[in-house]
């Protein structure tokens, strides 16, 4: 189904806010799951998470960070454009339940996908301590509606422009658990490093942790297998099994691999996409 | 002419492109007969008072009467004779293992070779659609009814057809950006060229049949949904496509693929055509593909086209049991495929930074039949070998995708996963639900699906129109 773009909102220099027409979708998704998009006809198909919906609008949200040709590609188009295919909601929803006390961690664009669960975490009744995280001040995002959906909230950033000095895994630690606060069940969302992070953290003290996994995805219907990772020594398909898994489980050693299959020829799709832009005289 | 000099006519070549050109592009290996080859070859046939080919046919197709009006040069008769009971036979007639269904039976296969029924199937259609968009036929007044139909691949579009010309609301839900199913994101372009699957579809279109694309049951919206919004049967063609792998070590090593993501990207998302097209594929210089079935050749054909040096094919049976079509095993070695047969992997080696970098392999011979009766392989102790490779291709079945099933309830399944329905009518333990091709039979042929297509066809008409 072709979607049009109706709001685009610039939230840090890399990173765009962009809310799409989908009605459908906007009405199935819950906390967790995702939209597969294709720009053109050219265009490859990315999963993006659904940050945000409006049923009643019809609408869904997306948070996306340009790291290559294809979000590239998206952050360059303007409200009342339209992407060719949108499809959805993918991936099983988010296991929401009261368990007492939850940590919501989300670092860099990781805050955007960490959102709706936490706002569904608060909303089980569970007392939520969020925790959010970025290089530095100005790569922070989502504060205020992460604020909004939390009991507490922690900003860490690596300089320590901001908030707390350090990254999202010591925060955890130093801020919350060594300051006698218990937590039930810890959920993180990020680059793979740091979900590695805040997993050993956890291990440690026994507390069970969601980590979403972005694994590169084709079809995002189970029918490729392109998505595979390992947990408990098991495959298993990040689409159709996940995106969420166990955490400590988790065998990211083989997740960062296979994040690099392409890194030569994804180097070599982005120069030619802003070669093309220089040329049309648009870069940014 | 009588059936002496039809008797010394020998079968008409196909003409093709040279084996070392092809392999190192993506254009349709064959180029089709010309009218002239196409007449010759029709005057093989001895026009049988008990026709056997028929018999051998899945949907019954009335072999000597459209071999006949090529005979006579009536191209577009013929296609419309064949459309009485085959409504793709461009695809089919490319894709068919007609040397184990119609070709067997033809009695001039006795002594010397059959009639090339095939490719003369071929010929028909792809005349027809020369001279022009063709014409589509009556459609009956609207009955009312909404049908939805789960899938593009054969048998969905097969259900569309037909059930469209009846005069039923039909709209066919595709969670893929582009219809057609396997045709479209498995059959690589070189054997079957997206343009043909492309007007079949255009054609269902112009009868009417509306296509959502992108659109996931089991996620958009559910079976239950479905008749919430209105749809008074649904027929489920959602094919088998979960890959299976065999659980050895090194599976997920970066550079070994499933057959179905290498040859979604490679066809779906032309990464053949990277960077034009964004999606990448891995370009192997050694590639492997474990299989001996239509799925292996293709990957393995497409490997060489993305300009491998060399490409084994690795199979645990003899040549003989090889599932594929035999025209396929026939050009593969052609282009110069290196079979490693009775042969299989037993683990994928890997180097520090993940990737494949050889399979060491087993020696297989073959013991006692097995269920299917052909031969079981057994592996050959100590007789470990590696193969340098830096690609491999898993193309050792598929499985049933349970998307649909899991959110289905009441909906019956075998063992496997598969669909259980009827298969004379395709009835499923939900009422109104219909199921037919890969997902009730497991991975079959293109033909099977649609002849299960359209039975389930028949049995939806009657269903609708017992119902008030
Ligand atoms: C379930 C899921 C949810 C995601 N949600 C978000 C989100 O909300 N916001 C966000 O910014 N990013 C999200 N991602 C990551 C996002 O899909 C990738 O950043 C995007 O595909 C990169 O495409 P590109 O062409 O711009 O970059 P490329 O240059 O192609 O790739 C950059 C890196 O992104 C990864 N990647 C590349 N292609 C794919 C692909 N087809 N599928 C998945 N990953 C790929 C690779 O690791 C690659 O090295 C999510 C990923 C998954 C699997
Ligand atoms: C590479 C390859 C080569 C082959 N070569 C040959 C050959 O030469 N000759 C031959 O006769 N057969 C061949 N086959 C087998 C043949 O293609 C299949 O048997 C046939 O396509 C099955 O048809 P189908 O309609 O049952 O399903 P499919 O063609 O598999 O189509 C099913 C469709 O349903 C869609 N779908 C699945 N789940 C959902 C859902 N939940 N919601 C919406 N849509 C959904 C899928 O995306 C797909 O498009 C080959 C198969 C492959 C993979
Ligand atoms: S069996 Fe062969 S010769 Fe006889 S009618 Fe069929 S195609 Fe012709
Ligand atoms: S992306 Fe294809 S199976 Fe997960």
């Amino acid at each position: 189904m072709a979607s049009k773009l109706i709001e685009k909102r610039q939230l840090s220099e890399n990173v765009f806010q962009m809310v799409f027409e989908a009605a459908k979708i906007a009405r199935k998704r819950r906390a967790g799951q995702f939209v597969v998009i294709r720009i053109h006809e050219q265009g490859e198909r990315i999963p993006l998470t659904i940050a945000d919906a409006d049923p009643m609008r019809g609408t869904i949200t997306i948070v996306f960070q340009r790291v290559g040709k294809t979000t590239y590609h998206l952050s360059m188009l303007e409200v009342g454009d339209e992407v060719m295919d949108i499809v959805g909601p993918m991936g099983k929803p988010t296991n929401i339940e009261k368990v007492g006390t939850v940590a919501c961690i989300g670092g860099g664009v990781g805050v955007a996908p960490v959102y709706p669960i936490t706002e569904a975490m608060k909303a089980a009744g569970n007392y939520v301590i969020s925790i959010i995280g970025a290089r530095d001040k100005g790569l922070v995002i989502m504060e205020d509606e992460m604020r909004s959906v939390s009991d507490e909230l922690i900003v860490a950033t690596d300089d320590g422009s901001y908030g707390f000095h350090g990254f999202v895994s010591q925060a955890l630690e130093e801020e919350v658990i060594k300051k006698g606060k218990h937590v039930d069940q810890a959920v993180a969302i990020g680059p793979v490093p740091m979900m590695k992070a805040v997993c050993d953290t956890t291990r440690k003290y026994d507390i069970p942790t969601i980590v979403s996994l972005n694994s590169i995805m084709v079809d995002a219907t189970g029918m490729c297998g392109a998505c595979r990772v390992s947990v408990g020594g098991k495959t298993r398909f990040v689409c159709v099994d996940g995106p969420e898994f166990d955490g400590h489980q988790v065998d990211f050693k083989q997740l960062i691999d296979r994040q690099r299959i392409y890194l030569e020829q994804e180097r070599l799709s982005l120069e030619r996409y802003l070669e093309t832009l220089r040329k049309e005289g648009r870069g940014s | 002419m009588n059936a002496k000099e039809r008797m010394k006519i020998p079968r008409q070549a196909m003409p093709e492109q040279d084996p070392k050109v092809r392999s190192r592009n993506f254009d349709e290996v064959p180029y089709g007969y010309t009218a002239e080859l196409a007449k010759k070859e029709a005057l093989r046939c001895l026009n049988c008072p008990r026709p056997f080919c028929v018999e051998g046919c899945p949907v019954e197709i009335d072999i000597p009467a459209f071999i006949n009006l090529i005979a006579d040069g009536d191209f577009v008769g013929a296609a419309k004779k064949i459309k009485e009971k085959n409504a793709l036979p461009a695809i089919c007639g490319r894709v068919c293992p007609q040397e184990i269904q119609c070709e067997q039976r033809c009695v001039r296969g006795k002594k010397g070779e059959p009639v090339a029924i095939g490719r003369l199937e071929r010929f028909a259609a792809d005349y027809e659609r020369s001279q022009g968009e063709v014409e589509i036929p009556e459609i009956a007044g609207p009955t009312g009814k909404k049908v939805a139909i789960v899938g593009s691949g054969p048998a969905g579009l097969t259900v569309a057809g037909d059930l469209v010309k009846l005069g039923h609301d039909v709209t066919i839900f595709e969670a893929l950006h582009k219809p057609g199913g396997v045709l479209v994101y498995g059959i690589p372009e070189f054997r079957l060229p997206k343009d043909i699957v492309a007007s079949e579809i255009d054609y269902l279109k112009r009868m009417g049949v509306k296509i959502e694309t992108s659109y996931v049951i089991g996620k958009t919206s559910t079976i239950d949904e479905l008749f919430q919004e209105g749809y008074d049967a649904i027929f489920l063609g959602v094919g088998a496509g979960l890959p299976v792998f065999m659980g050895i070590p090194g599976e997920n090593l970066n550079g070994v693929y499933s057959a179905n993501e290498y040859l979604t990207r490679a066809n779906l998302m032309k990464a053949y055509l990277f960077p034009e097209y964004d999606t990448p594929i891995v370009k192997g210089r050694n590639v492997a593909v474990i299989g001996g079935g239509n799925v292996a050749m293709d990957s393995a054909r497409t490997a060489l086209r993305l300009g491998a040096d060399n490409v084994y094919l690795v199979y645990r049976r003899s040549e003989k049991e090889m599932p594929a079509r035999l025209e396929e095993i026939h050009h593969a070695k052609e282009e110069g495929i290196n079979f490693q047969l009775l042969t299989n992997p037993k683990r994928y080696i890997g180097d520090d930074k993940g990737w494949v970098v050889g399979i060491e392999c087993l020696r297989m011979e073959l013991g006692e039949p097995d269920e299917s009766g052909r031969r079981r392989p057994v592996p050959i102790e100590g007789s470990e070998f590696v193969l340098d490779v830096d690609t491999v291709v898993v193309a050792i079945g598929t499985r049933a995708n349970p998307l649909v099933q899991a959110t289905t309830p009441g909906l019956e399944l075998n063992k496997w996963g598969y669909i259980v329905a009827d298969e004379e009518t395709g009835k499923t333990s939900r009422e109104g639900v219909f199921a037919g091709g890969d997902i009730v039979t497991g991975s079959a042929t293109v033909i099977l699906a649609m002849g299960a297509g359209r039975k389930a066809a028949r049995a939806i008409h009657e269903y609708l129109m017992d119902k008030k």
